[in-house]
């Protein structure tokens, strides 16, 4: 090709710059993609690395430090004295009161949510579907302190649930279940039983998300093929639905165990005077001043999901996210 | 696609999902009724009487209104923070494979993840540590942070419906970058932002454990509903606020699913 054949080309292969700062920066950006993702990128690992894993490790630093018990004024040099402290017997005790309380609310959730993502999986259709959706989705995104009200309204000695008992004359297991240790007290909403029924309330839409997302995965011949294989729906249930429904209870648990754990308003608004690791938390950065203690409170709960969310990977529940 | 279309229920599954269903919503239901009650000093049930005075008394307490103007301002600011990180983020995620994307996925989900209770006491910490006096900013900065993750996944999903090749045609056709970006990518991306902004102001509106620790005197919404749970003062009054609280958070959410419906299922699924 000749010279005089390249310039009779009306169109260059390479574009001129497009002018102007815009341009530029256009064509820059164009040229190195890695210069724009690192653009990109950058405000927000800054604001999330700054903000949040700073303060992270600045909760963490403060857990080796520790307080002295005269003066009240917290000693900046490194200790594992604090971590010591979780172990005395009223601390152990919080620690295992809230690691039961999730483990039962996780247990709860499971067994309610189960039917209702069932029947949203595999039987709702078309408008029944947008149904149910939107009926896990609002009580989901309903106001937290607004739902924990509701239920104070509802366990009130006077209120609404005793007045359905005395209507149905079943008062008297009411009284008989209050009469008992530790789950019983004065009224339903300055008890244990108080306390877990607000927690699965409030968690349980996150465990009905995840489940119904793992059985619109099973395929609905799945189920017919083990009836016609001779298996009655208790068998169904156990041997087919159940192991395949698992990774989705998994990932629901990783919600309703984890916010359990860190939970410090609904025991203390419907409950006993007996302390969450959320309340001791509260309790201690607050009235008690012992922040190294609070922070060391606070690696409970990082302890327990690590090794949780470890456990769940393994079991593949994230694929069910 | 499925046999079983036609197929009906066993009476125990839907009796068992329809009481699932009814111990979600009666709860919040009996607030409204509450919202009307003539009686002032206890929670019992029959109401003895109705009443609207209730909304007019509600109106006339400057405090509501305070907490009110302070939660709007919190959640509407943390909101433009949340929707440009997490746009960002969820663009250079999804756009290009990098070294360390998945520890970014996994960055941005952390502070929803790990119980509120320790963002809020890990800012607080870092606030004292810093020498940074409470404000409203100090509470804007927690809810911007976990504002991110919620405006993350709505335009994640999004942008993983949208092609790349569509990006790379308005190149060929001599658009530059910001040219591009203004025509193409934001037109198709524009809903599920407003979803995911929808869904982080009502995040933040309603946010209660993160704020105790990052607010100091200021009271938001939920900080004052807390406060009248703990220590109640006019009980009517928070029957009220309760119930247009509710009101208020449903109608984003609302919005936010008629807004993503056809395709990305993910809009609130990650609160």
């Amino acid at each position: 090709m000749t010279i005089a054949a390249v310039q009779s080309n009306p169109t260059p292969a390479i574009l001129p710059g497009s002018g102007g700062m815009r341009g530029a920066f256009s064509d820059l950006f164009w040229r190195r993609p890695k210069l724009l993702l690192l653009l990109m990128l950058s405000p927000p690992l800054l604001w999330l690395g700054i903000v949040y894993i700073g303060s992270l490790f600045a909760l963490l630093l403060q857990s080796f430090f520790s307080i002295d018990e005269f003066s009240g004024l917290i000693n900046r040099k490194f200790t594992l004295k604090t971590y010591g402290d979780l172990f005395q017997a009223a601390n152990l005790d919080i620690i295992l009161r809230t690691v039961t309380m999730a483990a039962l609310v996780t247990l709860a959730s499971a067994i309610i949510a189960f039917p209702i993502a069932y029947y949203a999986a595999r039987y709702a259709r078309g408008r029944w579907k947008a149904l149910f959706y939107l009926g896990v989705m609002l009580p989901l995104w309903s106001s937290y302190l607004v739902k924990i009200y509701a239920w104070k309204l509802i366990l009130a000695k006077e209120g609404i649930l005793t007045w359905l008992l005395a209507k149905l004359n079943l008062l008297w297991l009411l009284d008989a279940w209050l009469s008992l240790p530790i789950v019983g007290g004065n009224s339903l909403s300055v008890s244990f039983t108080g306390t877990f029924i607000v927690f699965v309330y409030v968690w349980l839409p996150f465990m009905i998300l995840p489940v119904q997302a793992a059985l619109e995965r099973v395929p609905g011949n799945l189920v017919e093929a083990s009836s016609d294989l001779g298996a009655s729906p208790a068998q169904t249930f156990r041997n087919v639905l159940f192991p395949l429904a698992l990774p989705g209870i998994v990932a629901g648990s990783i919600f309703t165990f984890s916010l359990t754990l860190g939970d410090y308003i609904i025991p203390q608004i419907i409950g006993t005077s007996r302390l969450f690791i959320g309340q001791a938390v509260y309790s201690q950065q607050g009235t008690a001043g012992n922040i190294p203690l609070a922070a060391a409170f606070t690696v409970v709960p990082i302890v327990i999901m690590g090794f949780y969310l470890w456990g769940a990977k393994r079991m593949g529940a994230f694929d069910a996210l | 696609m499925r046999s079983d279309r036609g197929q009906s229920a066993p009476l125990g599954l839907k009796i068992a999902a329809a009481c699932g269903l009814l111990f979600l919503h009666l709860p919040i239901l009996l607030i409204f009724v509450y919202a009307f009650t003539t009686e002032e000093k206890s929670f019992v049930w029959p109401p003895p009487g109705l009443t609207t005075q209730w909304f007019a008394v509600t109106w006339n307490r400057p405090d509501v209104w305070d907490a009110l103007s302070l939660s709007v301002r919190v959640a509407a600011i943390s909101t433009a923070i949340a929707l440009v990180l997490g746009t960002l983020c969820a663009a250079a995620v999804s756009q290009t494979r990098f070294f360390g994307r998945e520890a970014i996925s996994l960055l941005v989900i952390l502070p929803i993840a790990l119980p509120g209770i320790i963002t809020g006491i890990a800012l607080r910490s870092a606030f004292a540590l810093a020498d940074i006096p409470f404000s409203f900013w100090t509470i804007v900065l927690g809810h911007a942070t976990f504002c991110v993750v919620v405006v993350y996944n709505n335009a994640v999903a999004r942008f993983r419906r949208t092609s790349g090749s569509m990006i790379e045609a308005s190149m060929d056709l001599g658009a530059d970058g910001f040219q591009t970006f203004r025509h193409v990518v934001l037109p198709n991306i524009a809903t599920a932002l407003l979803a995911g902004g929808m869904l982080a102001f009502a995040l933040s509106f309603d946010e209660v454990i993160v704020t105790t620790f990052t607010a100091g005197q200021q009271q938001t919404v939920p900080i004052w509903m807390l406060e009248e749970l703990i220590r109640p003062r006019q009980r009517p009054v928070t029957n009220v606020v309760a119930m247009v609280v509710v009101l208020v958070t449903l109608l984003p959410i609302l919005l936010a699913y008629y807004l993503t419906r056809d395709g990305d299922q993910i809009a609130g699924s990650g609160k």
